[in-house]
């Protein structure tokens, strides 16, 4: 993305601002809350006003959305039947059977959502992004309120999944964004400038438990404190 | 089993209060009076129920039907909320009861009339509930529609209307308690056979426990309908929306 400006009203967010995610990676892009972080995913998905996504996405938020009426395989299958392509519709059913096996849903795929505790929902949620088979993931605080097991689990099992697609996942928490993130992109101020890119060594998931890894998470926690106010 | 005994209760004041005053039988009568009419005229009593009841729920359909088409219209195209809705509203603001002799010299004296007054009475909570659910779909929801490039018509008939169902139900459940009077009203202004012909006919002749136990009926009837739409809807809409956050 290039010369971007996102503002609402006369509240501008993030002016002239150019981006680049690397292909077949994941970007962890970190702030502290209402920097804009959801701003930007929403831009780059097209929610905003006035605004045309570049690419065809996937889009996670940090709710389910699952539809309370639809069965857990419907919901997977969300995208094939709005666009009503009955044809694509059967040739995703396969592949959304067997996501629903790897997030580990395979014997409540029948059920409705509110039979589903939170971790099973994000988890179909998860599933219901990946069948969507789109270039680019962008994910919204996906982990962002269950319980910290829980996070550290769907955080390894998306690792898993969601390896080679190209994701922008935004978190407010600089230890997910180390654990999943290729690369980390660390944003501050009004309007919000991007640090350069970190890219913490090893292979995603990492472990928690590295002393690299908590090493750099001091860094990045004193990085958004001390963040400086840029000019606007 | 409370509101039983309640009842039982009441029915006793009033047996006895009727003894004790020695009020006539045409002004007031005793709840046993109005019981033993009840047996004696049995088979009169559920033709003209039956009539009644056959008018409530094809006004209850039809208005169903009306309004949740026209809910759905609005929803859909802001042009016609522009050019319709407030039509809707002036038509509101006409009482049902003004609109009935000119329902019955339109319609006749038979059931059509009474069932265009019930839809009539039924069809303003069913559009404003049904209006009401589209209007305030979940964001979160048409957010993921837009990203996986639903189409207008896509995001209402899947989304949007489900997402509103529970509202409907609300607005058919209020269309069930309003329904029966519509039809009673019509039945007042100008009728051949029912439950409201009944009572107005009854009342002339001074047959007031007749009355009583056609208003008994009706009673019966409307709760009758509100029970048998509030089983429906919970049929229609078994899951619960999730808390606004």
């Amino acid at each position: 993305m290039r010369r971007a400006r996102i503002a609402f009203g006369d509240r501008v967010v993030a002016h002239d601002l150019t981006l680049e995610f690397p292909a077949g990676r994941t970007t962890c892009v970190l702030g502290r809350s209402g920097v804009g972080k959801t701003s930007l995913l929403r831009w780059l998905a097209g929610l905003l006003p006035d605004t045309e996504r570049a690419e065809p996405v996937a889009y996670m938020a940090q709710r389910d959305l699952l539809l309370p009426w639809l069965s857990i395989l419907d919901n997977v299958l969300l995208g094939y039947r709005l666009r009503a392509d009955q044809a694509a519709l059967k040739t995703a059913e396969p592949r959304a059977r067997s996501l629903l096996a790897e997030v580990g849903l395979d014997d409540r795929r029948a059920d409705r959502p509110e039979a589903l505790s939170a971790g099973m929902r994000q988890r179909a949620a998860l599933a219901r992004t990946l069948c969507e088979d789109r270039s680019v993931v962008l994910m919204d605080e996906p982990f962002g309120h269950l319980d910290a097991v829980t996070r550290f689990e769907l955080q390894d099992l998306a690792a898993r999944l969601l390896a080679n697609r190209t994701v922008v996942l935004v978190t407010h928490d600089p230890l997910e964004a180390l654990r999943l993130g290729h690369q980390v992109r660390v944003l501050a101020g009004t309007p919000f400038v991007v640090g350069p890119p970190i890219e913490p060594p090893g292979s995603v998931p990492r472990d928690p438990s590295d002393p690299a890894l908590l090493g750099l998470q001091g860094r990045l926690i004193a990085q958004l404190r001390s963040a400086p106010e840029s000019p606007s | 089993m409370r509101p039983l005994i309640t009842a039982i209760g009441l029915l006793l004041a009033w047996e006895a209060l009727t003894w004790a005053t020695g009020v006539p039988g045409y002004i007031l009568p005793p709840p046993s009076r109005v019981a033993v009419v009840m047996v004696e005229r049995f088979d009169l009593l559920i033709e003209q129920a039956a009539w009644t009841a056959a008018e409530m729920i094809l006004g209850l359909v039809l208005g169903l039907i009306l309004g949740a088409a026209l809910a759905v219209v609005f929803a859909a195209s802001a042009g016609w909320r522009r050019w319709a809705l407030p039509l809707v509203i002036v038509s509101q603001a006409i009482p049902v009861i003004a609109i009935a002799p000119l329902l019955v010299l339109w319609l006749g004296y038979g059931m059509a009339s009474k069932v265009a007054m019930a839809a009539l009475v039924i069809f303003f909570p069913v559009v404003s509930a049904l209006y009401d659910g589209l209007r305030r779909t979940e964001q979160g929801w048409l957010d993921l529609a837009h990203t996986m490039d639903a189409g207008p018509g896509a995001v209402l008939l899947q989304i949007r209307l489900p997402a509103a169902l529970p509202a409907f139900a609300s607005g058919a459940r209020i269309a069930a308690a309003v329904a029966p009077i519509g039809a009673v009203i019509g039945e007042w202004v100008g009728a051949s056979a029912g439950l409201g012909f009944l009572m107005t006919q009854s009342l002339a002749r001074g047959q007031t426990p007749l009355a009583f136990a056609a208003l008994v009926l009706l009673c019966l009837l409307g709760l009758a309908l509100y029970q048998a739409t509030d089983w429906a809807a919970r049929r229609l809409v078994p899951w619960q929306l999730p808390q606004g956050e």
